[in-house]
């Protein structure tokens, strides 16, 4: 089971007459799960076909359950439905013989009275949503292109969720999924799971995406929770798959996962009761889950093995060392800051060095943060982040410096999209206020 | 009790944002609670979906296709359910979560007389005359 990243006792409907319970997006996964396994079928050059099959299929499964509530088994439903509105299509437009192989394929699976679950073995569905993985995860994508195709091929989601979920034009989205589907039904082996080197190639790809996924709905500014929930929980299920196979299963794709649940743990704990934004600093410990820190760890375990060290071996290692420091104060500041200095060698990046920079002045104090943002040249090209301004904003405040903390909390909030991330920086313009209200 | 039957038209999702998997997720579990609340109450009899298409059978044996009535007024599947009486069974028709997609609920109650029901007709006219 793909851990559960929702937040205390799963909230599940109850349910018809004698019928089994739908589980939590039932109808976008078996989508995806539908239209990987079609795609099979019908070849990565008719993606679109795959797609509407699946979707009447869906709407059929809709219709005939309202009354009387879904059937004991709602997969093996769909999955039926499905392939004979798949051999319908093919059997139509076979007379251009265009099909004919797997109209042949799919009649001799029924000829020989094959129960529809030996049709579409477990591993069959498993291998279509890993090759699906792989190319919509295609380098030769660019990364919004990529992670908008993972979002509707993968995931399931509609033109308009996506939009709504990355905050882009619906207009946008239909351009960037119309231009990747061109060129990925232009590349003869999109659809094959690599081996050998261009294995280790492509999975690198297939974990950026994830990472981009995850911290789309981790980090990014969207004001509603529930569709940045949402997004994790996509790239945590994605991600699991391939841990679950036994070539993608590489320490990468462990220390991938673990850096997604240690996150995710904490997930909660970020905001109060009002939706508003609580540091690390803030937050209840008691309200970060416990079960999947656990996990996160023992895949954090599991991924040093071999000599590879990737950053998501040293993110997933400084989340770990968060997660098990008892309290804020009781932070082993040191251990994190040796992981940030070795990510940075491996992995430079501004936000990697003003999360450094953050950790200095946890150790050294305030003004030692501040020099640190100050000689990081790769910062110097970071005036448009928010979280910039509000670093310095925190560190000069910590430092007695109120009129610039005010200046930086200000440039902060007029940068930032998100409610809660502006009502928190509005508090801290009140902070600075206050030392200046006792010294008047 | 009386029997009542549930007829439902339309209420279909049509275009694709219509019918993204995780609408029809949500509009699923809504009908799931409905169903779920009927059955609570005891009132939940038996609900079947009709397929969408069918025959016309007339006099002389002639079989036809149509004419078919358009998507929305077709009878798309039913529900008979138990309660006392015509308002009762409205108010439970109320709730039900086809409106949000534009469909009707016709409430019909089923004329089913019980031969006790019969009997005492028949005494009370017998003591009349």
């Amino acid at each position: 089971m793909t851990p559960d990243l929702q937040a205390g006792p799963a909230t599940k409907s109850p349910g018809g007459t004698a019928t089994d319970q739908l589980v939590d997006h039932f109808f976008r996964h078996e989508s995806a799960k539908l239209v990987a396994l079609l795609t099979r079928v019908f070849g990565l050059h008719h993606l679109d076909l795959a797609e509407d099959v699946v979707q009447s299929a869906m709407l059929q499964a809709l219709e005939t359950w309202k009354f009387k509530g879904p059937p004991k088994d709602p997969a093996a439903w769909v999955y039926r439905v499905a392939r004979n509105r798949a051999l319908d299509v093919l059997r139509r437009r076979s007379t251009a013989d265009k099909y004919a192989p797997d109209v042949a394929w799919l009649e001799a699976a029924r000829g020989q009275g094959q129960p529809l679950d030996e049709l579409v073995l477990d591993t069959e569905v498993h291998d279509s949503q890993l090759r699906m993985i792989f190319a919509c995860c295609d380098r030769e994508l660019p990364p919004a292109s990529q992670i908008a195709l993972a979002l509707k091929i993968l995931c399931g989601f509609s033109v308009a969720e996506i939009a709504r979920a990355l905050l882009v034009s619906e207009s946008s989205v239909k351009k960037r999924l119309y231009r990747a589907k061109q060129q990925l039904t232009a590349r003869p082996n999109a659809f094959d799971v690599p081996d050998g080197d261009a294995l280790a190639d492509r999975l690198d790809s297939v974990h950026n995406v994830l990472y981009l996924l995850f911290n789309e709905g981790y980090n990014s500014q969207h004001p509603d929770e529930l569709i940045r929930r949402d997004l994790c929980e996509e790239a945590v299920r994605l991600c699991h798959q391939l841990s679950e196979h036994a070539v993608c299963c590489s320490p990468a794709t462990r220390a991938l996962m673990a850096l997604m649940l240690l996150h995710a743990a904490r997930f909660d704990a970020r905001l109060d009761s009002d939706g508003g934004i609580l540091l690390l600093e803030d937050q209840d410990r008691a309200r970060w889950q416990r079960p999947l820190i656990a996990k996160g760890l023992a895949y954090l375990d599991a991924s040093a093995e071999g000599d590879t060290l990737t950053h998501y071996h040293l993110e997933a290692g400084i989340a770990a060392q968060h997660c098990l420091a008892p309290s804020f104060d009781r932070t082993d500041w040191p251990a994190i800051l040796g992981l940030y200095d070795q990510l940075l060698r491996i992995h430079p990046s501004p936000v990697g060095e003003l999360n450094r920079a953050i950790v200095v002045a946890q150790i050294d104090g305030p003004q030692a943060g501040i020099e640190a943002i100050e000689n990081a040249a790769s910062l110097r090209h970071l005036g448009h982040y928010h979280l910039l301004d509000a670093t310095l904003g925190e560190l000069h405040l910590r430092s007695g410096n109120c009129d610039r903390a005010r200046a930086y909390f200000e440039s902060a909030s007029s940068k930032t999209r998100s409610l809660s991330e502006r009502r928190l920086l509005v508090r801290k313009v009140h902070a600075c206020n206050v030392p200046a209200i006792l010294a008047g | 009790m009386a029997g009542f039957l549930f007829l439902f038209r339309g209420g279909l999702m049509h275009n694709e944002e219509e019918g993204s998997p995780e609408a029809m997720q949500q509009h699923m579990v809504k009908w799931q609670h409905w169903i779920a609340d009927m059955t609570r109450k005891e009132i939940y009899v038996a609900g079947e979906p009709l397929h969408d298409t069918g025959k016309f059978v007339s006099s002389g044996g002639v079989v036809s296709d149509g004419p078919f009535p358009e998507a929305k007024e077709m009878v798309a599947g039913y529900i008979a359910i138990n309660v006392a009486t015509m308002d009762e069974a409205t108010e439970v028709a109320k709730d039900c979560p086809i409106y949000e997609y534009d469909g009707v609920v016709e409430v019909r109650e089923i004329l089913a007389e019980t031969s006790e029901a019969v009997e005492q007709a028949v005494e009370q006219e017998l003591a009349v005359s």
